[in-house]
C-alpha cells in the first residue's frame, strides 16, 4: 500500500512525498513506515505510543480513529494511507484588538 | 520568502472579504524552493468552526486529504495555508501558533476591516519539531 507523506514530515522520508510498505493492517503499515524511517516516529506518536493529537491517519477517505477496528482494521496493495496533520487557529478571543482605519468624519 | 502569483494574492485577500465577519481559510499548493514556496494556487476550504467563525477557523482533514490529493494531481504540494482576521491585526495569535503543525510551510493572515483586506502577512512555521517551533515573518513576493 501507500502512504503519503506530508511535506512537514519529508525531511524524514529522504523528501519522498510516498512510501510503499508491505502490511496487512493500519498499524502494521504505520510500523514498517517508522522502521523504514525512524525519525519519522516521534513526529506521529508521543513517548507512550499513541499517535499525537494533531496527526490524522487517513484509510482512503476515511478517517482511522472512526474506523471500527481503527488501526487494526486490515488494508489491501491498492489502499491509501495519508498522513494530514491538523490546520485551525484563529484571532485573539477576547479584547478584539481594532486595527487602525479612517472613520468617517462627523460634522 | 513567500512567492505568490497576483491571481492567488488577489484571491486570498478576496476570500476574506467575501466571508466577513468571520474568518476564511484555504490551502496553498505550490513548489519549494530554498528560500521558500512559490505558490501556483488557492485553494478555499470550509471554515468548520461554525460555532465560532468570527474569530476561529479549522479545515476538516478530509477536506485536506482531498486537498493533497488534487496537489499531487497537479504536481504540486501544500506549501501553507492561508486566513483572515476580521477586525484584527495580521499578526499571528497564540491560536495560530498552538493550533499550527505544518513545519516548514508558510501561514499567510489577511486583515480585513470593515470588510476590506487590509494588511496581508506571512509566517513561516521555521523550527524542526512541535517543541522547537517558531513563526518567523518572511517577505512575499507579488509576481505575475
Amino acid at each position: 500500500m501507500t502512504i503519503f507523506i506530508p511535506t512537514p514530515l519529508r525531511t524524514y522520508t529522504a523528501d519522498k512525498d510516498a512510501v510503499e510498505v508491505n502490511a496487512a493492517t493500519i498499524a502494521a503499515a504505520l510500523d514498517e513506515l517508522t522502521r523504514a524511517h525512524p525519525d519519522l516516529r516521534m513526529h506521529l506518536f508521543t513517548s507512550e505510543g499513541k499517535l499525537r493529537a494533531f496527526v490524522n491517519i487517513y484509510l482512503n477517505d476515511e478517517d482511522v480513529r472512526y474506523l471500527p477496528e481503527k488501526d487494526a482494521t486490515k488494508v489491501s496493495s491498492t489502499d491509501t494511507l495519508s498522513i494530514i496533520p491538523s490546520i485551525a487557529g484563529g484571532c485573539p478571543p477576547r479584547g478584539r484588538m481594532q486595527i487602525q482605519h479612517r472613520i468617517p468624519e462627523t460634522q | 520568502m513567500l512567492r505568490v502569483t497576483k491571481a492567488v494574492y488577489e484571491a486570498i485577500r478576496a476570500h476574506g472579504e467575501e466571508t466577513y465577519p468571520h474568518e476564511c481559510c484555504g490551502a496553498l499548493l505550490g513548489r519549494s524552493s530554498p528560500d521558500g514556496w512559490q505558490i501556483e494556487a488557492a485553494v478555499r476550504a470550509d471554515n468548520t468552526r461554525t460555532d465560532s467563525a468570527h474569530n476561529r477557523y479549522q479545515i476538516a482533514p478530509a477536506e485536506l486529504v482531498k486537498i493533497a490529493r488534487d496537489a499531487r494531481q497537479r504536481g504540486l504540494d501544500i506549501g501553507g495555508f492561508y486566513h483572515s482576521h476580521p477586525d484584527h491585526p495580521a499578526q499571528w495569535s497564540q491560536t495560530d501558533f498552538a493550533e499550527a503543525h505544518w513545519l516548514g510551510c508558510s501561514y499567510v493572515i489577511t486583515a480585513v476591516a470593515n470588510g476590506n483586506a487590509a494588511a496581508t502577512n506571512s509566517f513561516r512555521l521555521a523550527g524542526d519539531t512541535e517543541e522547537s517551533k517558531r513563526f518567523e515573518q518572511e517577505l512575499i513576493e507579488v509576481n505575475d
